[in-house]
């Protein structure tokens, strides 16, 4: 079974994140790192292709200036090989776009099951794997928290507002993991020496068919009207517990008459 | 661009109508034009309460025959489009179906999504939305360009549900073209997972256990204090990635968001993942060890200090009130 796993390489989330204030498009510069949200997908895919008998995961990725470090890691993890477009004109691009070039660089690897996060950590619109799913014509499970393969299909324990639904779906198919929906694996110092001898096919849109006039900001059907600092709430009161910090809490209660 | 006509899908748990989605509905009849519901399964058992909230009509792909509602819906929804029956906006409520929704009638109708709306105003005869980010520290507008219908997925509790004199909504079955596999999910059984108190989305009291807790057994002072005081417990990102608590207690961006008269974060630093979910509450109460935690510049009370220490005071306390 060949799996493609959705990965996005993304600025540090621990560093404080900022928009360009001319674009307002979030600055994404400096070394990138795979989002931790993707870890999950990288290691169910690989143990989803394992459980089927063998077959590889692949890794597609778009990021600006050819950034391979994110993608490092999860070939370290074990993934056989990665498929990043990287290209100018994709700056800006807004979601729907980003769903159309993955699709058509997804397409290339001829997958039977696509895995993806939920929603990325930076960006987190939450839409793009649906969007891939309905342009690969595949069907697709979003909010997977358990999921085993066998028998041509793939089987869904998926979150809902009341529990989880079970659901199955033929492959091939496109699915999206919950972040704890497997312990992602630390790469080993092998895996980290074999992840820098791995192809990384190196894609712009051009090579994909796509016009680059449809991508990147000049494509972008939405735009940025302002940003502005929210209203902030007013400042609390802090104070350092010496043993009788519980009693703040009981007066604060008693005075919201919640107790 | 005017706002003749505004599509609402209104999300259902058997023939209840999503909370997130009486509140699009609501957003959308002040807007002012016709508001229409688009929904799947029997639409029946729903239009007197859709109506109430300001739809005139009440569409539904029908039964879906044991599929999910994305493909079905979406279909439908795109059919009508391209047959000149287009709507100036589609509002979509941020859920787990709602989301499917959105992605697949984006795809089909070629318009791009505008996700984690917490405002919208009218402007220019189009429509302005908010985003809050960096974890709510600053509000993002944005706007559609190009023509067709912009497609808004919000997130719960934007705004307030407010039943008007409405009545019941017209209800007619949209036809569904054929969805060949990418209608191939089946969904063969639906589990409900019990939880005592209120709901975590309704309950008026919350308590958000996180990474400072030290260990999954330390959950239990969460479970404690949410029971002494009525609520509901919650839990950060970090803590039910570590597999500590079940996702059904995330409250944060990728979780539940939360609008609760207190809102009680022990042991939570204060991610923007977290603070998106809650920030909206009327009271804060943060407990945290590191007085330079993020959460604490939301937090109407702080105490900076160990929540292992600090609870089991506050729940020995609560108890001895009773």
């Amino acid at each position: 079974m060949n799996v493609v796993v959705c990965v996005k390489q993304i600025p540090d989330p621990a560093a404080p994140a900022r928009l360009d204030p001319a674009t307002h498009t979030l600055v994404r510069e400096g070394k990138l790192i795979l989002d931790e949200s993707d870890s999950f997908g990288v290691e169910m895919g690989l143990q989803l292709a394992d459980q089927a008998g063998g077959g590889e995961v692949t890794l597609v990725s778009m990021a600006p200036n050819n950034e391979t470090s994110g993608l490092r890691t999860a070939l370290a993890m074990g993934a056989a090989r990665a498929i990043l477009v990287s290209d100018p004109a994709l700056a800006g691009s807004d979601a729907l776009s980003t769903a159309k070039v993955l699709a058509a660089a997804i397409k290339r690897a001829e997958p039977d099951l696509v895995i993806a996060a939920t929603e990325s950590t930076d960006g987190y619109t939450g839409t793009l794997p649906v969007q891939v799913a309905e342009l690969l014509g595949f069907p697709s499970v979003t909010f997977s928290k358990k999921v085993t393969v066998g028998d041509g299909k793939v089987h869904v324990e998926r979150q809902t507002e009341a529990g989880y639904d079970e659901v199955e779906v033929p492959l091939p198919a496109l699915i999206t993991v919950t972040a704890g929906v497997v312990e992602p694996r630390y790469p080993s110092f092998k895996g980290i020496m074999a992840a820098k001898g791995k192809p990384v096919d190196q894609l712009t849109v051009a090579d994909l068919g796509i016009d680059a006039g449809q991508v990147g900001a000049g494509g972008a059907r939405q735009e940025v009207v302002s940003v502005q600092p929210a209203e902030a709430r007013a400042a609390g009161e802090i104070v350092v517990d010496e043993g009788d910090g519980y009693e703040k809490i009981v007066a604060f209660l008693e005075q919201l008459k919640v107790i | 661009m005017a706002l003749d006509k505004i599509w609402v899908v209104v999300d259902r748990t058997g023939d209840k109508v999503a909370a997130g989605s009486l509140e699009l509905l609501s957003k959308a009849r002040d807007l002012g034009g016709t508001v229409e519901g688009i929904t799947w399964g029997d639409a029946a058992p729903l239009a007197a309460e859709v109506g109430a909230h300001g739809a005139s009509a009440l569409h539904t792909a029908g039964d879906l025959g044991g599929g999910l509602p994305g493909p079905a819906v979406a279909a439908a929804a795109a059919a009508q489009v391209a047959a000149g029956n287009t709507p100036d906006a589609i509002l979509v409520p941020q859920s787990y179906d709602g989301r499917d929704i959105a992605g697949r009638l984006s795809a089909r109708i070629d318009r791009p999504v505008l996700t984690n709306v917490v405002g919208l105003e009218a402007s220019d005869g189009g429509l302005v939305t908010e985003h809050g980010i960096f974890g709510g520290t600053e509000i993002l507008k944005a706007r559609f360009a190009g023509d067709g219908p912009g497609i808004y997925v919000i997130r719960a509790k934007s705004f307030a549900a407010e039943p008007g004199d409405g009545g019941p909504a017209a209800v007619d079955t949209w036809d569904v073209p054929a969805l060949g596999a990418e209608g191939g999910a089946t969904v063969l059984a639906s589990h409900v997972e019990e939880s005592e108190g209120p709901k975590l989305d309704e309950a008026a009291v919350v308590v958000s256990g996180g990474r400072g807790l030290g260990s999954a057994d330390g959950y239990k002072l969460i479970e404690e204090l949410a029971k002494l005081l009525g609520g509901a417990a919650g839990a950060s990102r970090a803590i039910v990635d570590a597999g500590w608590v079940p996702y059904s207690h995330q409250v944060g961006q990728t979780g539940k968001t939360v609008k609760p008269t207190v809102y009680i974060a022990a042991g939570i630093s204060g991610a923007t993942q977290h603070m998106v979910g809650m920030k909206s509450a009327k009271n804060i109460i943060a407990v945290n060890k590191d007085a330079e935690a993020p959460i604490f510049s939301i937090a109407d009370l702080g105490i900076v200090g160990d929540v292992n220490k600090v609870l089991p005071k506050l729940i020995e306390a609560l108890q001895q009130r009773r």
